[in-house]
């Protein structure tokens, strides 16, 4: 990857907290205009790697670029904008001034009345920040990720706490500035969101990188398919079948787990002509992620046991 | 970015940082009427109009009023922004490292100037101790330079206490210090050892220019106002130290 794609970068970079191990040499690239989806489950290091990406913690090995320098200089981070879960502005600015403040961090920085607009936050810039409800506030916070005309912008679980309404109309603000040339490192909970909106997606667990790639590669590295059907079959004779990885039944509905979908329907349509309501699904990103953290945990556990 | 631009970032934080505390006294009111109560109670109702006592616990309580801002205002302010991510946000942010803790100096110089204000009246016009225009002056002015060394040591003490524990943790620091440097009673009235080790509190060293500014002490103020230059750098090193590995 060259300088003029790669808009941040961790090379083999590993922390420790203690004696605990947070990241074990990992490597990631942004690139321009792409969204990175980073996902894992808590403690798989995700935080330590935004963290040393934003410059609050430094690697004990390794390197982090931000914009070709040190995330801790300014010139850097005046490229980037950031959303954090975790963080309680002062409760008793107004929405405006808030605005204001993080705008004046910026080179050249949108107004208060187009960040406002872009995030959909125009009648609320006289409230204060305490006065406002919880989705209301994810909108300030993403106000002012934007109001410094970023190149990156950072978002820490951006839709936690909205209704679906302000949610998608997130996804979509979000989508215009990915199309407008903007990079976005997203981590997220809601693996839908993931989907809806991620060019490539990161998986992390127990500090490594566990997959990288587009949506639909993480997908196809989980071959498990579900099929549902209205069936009287017997579950013993349906997981007696070797293709079958799993079934169960839930009243008078079958669910079947396959790497060979087409196989098992055949046999399915063979076994009972009165079979109906058939649905073959592809797995979706919640099941690639089970998958593959529990693929991680059992050869931990295994090598736990072989040195133990 | 251009030079303007970061005085504004400057400007901008120091304006949020004064507004977000003026719209919320509660934080800062406690503080800064403490030691006004204290000094109508001993300097004037208790006092029956000894004017050079009255003078002394303006010099005394003025003194423990400047250092409240100071370590309140640094210490449990930063120690709710680290607790609640705020500071986090804010190391995340470009926002210029410096802004941050020179608004914070401002809010406690602020809030000192205040307190002194508000110490003066009571002393001229309740207590009748007779001042010169100059005196007010210097005592105004210790007051607000005078925080300074307070700043430092709230902003240490910030970065080791986490959270709403902070102003229970940071009285353990105010209460002790502001006796046995005797702001309360006079320190001849004090224990031998308490006399004795009273040098090594910072505000034993700022007692003796606000003493001095109200015409009680004639002796030569350089060496406090070295020592508190010193104190001041020392804590302010340390801090900086702490936040910048720990955050």
């Amino acid at each position: 990857m060259n300088g003029r794609t790669n808009v941040a970068s961790l090379r083999g970079v590993t922390k420790r907290y203690g004696a605990q191990v947070a990241l074990h040499g990992i490597d990631l690239e942004l690139r321009r205009g792409e969204l990175l989806a980073l996902l894992g489950p808590n403690g798989a290091g995700k935080s330590t790697a935004i963290g040393l990406l934003l410059g609050l913690i430094r690697p004990d090995a390794g390197e982090v670029e931000l914009f070709g320098r040190d995330p801790q200089q300014l010139a850097a981070r005046r490229r980037i904008g950031v959303m954090l879960q975790s963080a309680e502005l002062p409760a008793t600015l107004r929405v405006g001034e808030l605005l204001r403040l993080t705008a004046s961090y910026y080179p050249e920085p949108l107004s208060v009345a187009e960040s406002a607009e872009l995030a959909g936050i125009d009648d609320l810039l006289m409230r204060p920040y305490a006065k406002l409800s919880g989705g209301q506030k994810r909108r300030v916070q993403f106000a002012l990720a934007l109001c410094g005309r970023p190149e990156l912008i950072f978002l820490d679980e951006p839709t936690v706490g909205l209704d679906i309404e302000a949610r998608t109309k997130l996804w979509a603000a979000i989508r215009e500035h990915v199309a407008a040339g903007c990079s976005v490192v997203l981590t997220t909970h809601y693996l839908e969101e993931a989907e809806a909106l991620a060019d490539r997606v990161c998986m992390m667990a127990h500090g490594r990188m566990i997959h990288e790639g587009s949506v639909d590669e993480l997908r196809a590295r989980v071959a498990v398919k579900r099929i549902r059907c209205l069936s009287a079959l017997p579950i013993d004779i349906v997981r007696g079948w070797s293709e079958v990885n799993e079934v169960r039944r839930d009243g008078e509905r079958l669910h079947i787990g396959t790497a060979e979908a087409e196989n098992v329907v055949r046999r399915l349509l063979d076994a009972d002509h009165a079979l109906r309501e058939l649905e073959v699904h592809r797995a979706g990103l919640a099941e690639a992620f089970t998958e593959l953290t529990r693929d991680v945990s059992a050869e931990e556990t295994a090598m736990a046991e072989q040195a133990a | 970015m251009s030079p303007r631009r970061v005085a504004g970032a400057y400007l901008a934080e120091a304006r949020s940082e004064c507004l977000r505390y003026l719209r919320a006294p509660s934080f800062m009111l406690p503080m800064t009427l403490f030691s006004t109560v204290f000094y109508l109670m001993f300097g004037v109702l208790i006092n029956h109009g000894n004017g050079d006592a009255a003078r002394y616990l303006l010099a005394s309580y003025s003194t423990f009023g400047i250092i409240g801002p100071g370590l309140f205002g640094f210490g449990v302010s930063l120690a709710i922004e680290r607790d609640g991510g705020l500071l986090t946000l804010k190391r995340a942010l470009p926002m210029p490292p410096g802004a941050y803790l020179l608004g914070k100096m401002l809010m406690a110089m602020l809030a000192a100037s205040f307190v002194t204000v508000l110490l003066l009246c009571v002393g001229v016009f309740l207590a009748r101790v007779e001042l010169t225009l100059g005196q007010m002056a210097a005592l105004l002015a210790t007051g607000m330079f005078g925080a300074l060394p307070f700043c430092a040591l709230g902003m240490f003490a910030g970065t080791l206490i986490k959270g709403q524990g902070a102003p229970g943790m940071l009285n353990l620091i105010y209460m002790p210090m502001a006796f046995m440097s005797g702001l309360w009673l006079p320190l001849p009235m004090l224990p031998k050892f308490i006399q004795q080790l009273a040098p090594i509190w910072p505000s034993y060293h700022l007692n003796q220019i606000t003493l001095a500014a109200v015409g009680l002490n004639h002796q030569a103020l350089w060496p406090h106002v070295l020592v508190l230059c010193a104190f001041a750098a020392a804590f302010l090193l340390l801090a900086a130290r702490r936040l910048r590995r720990y955050g």
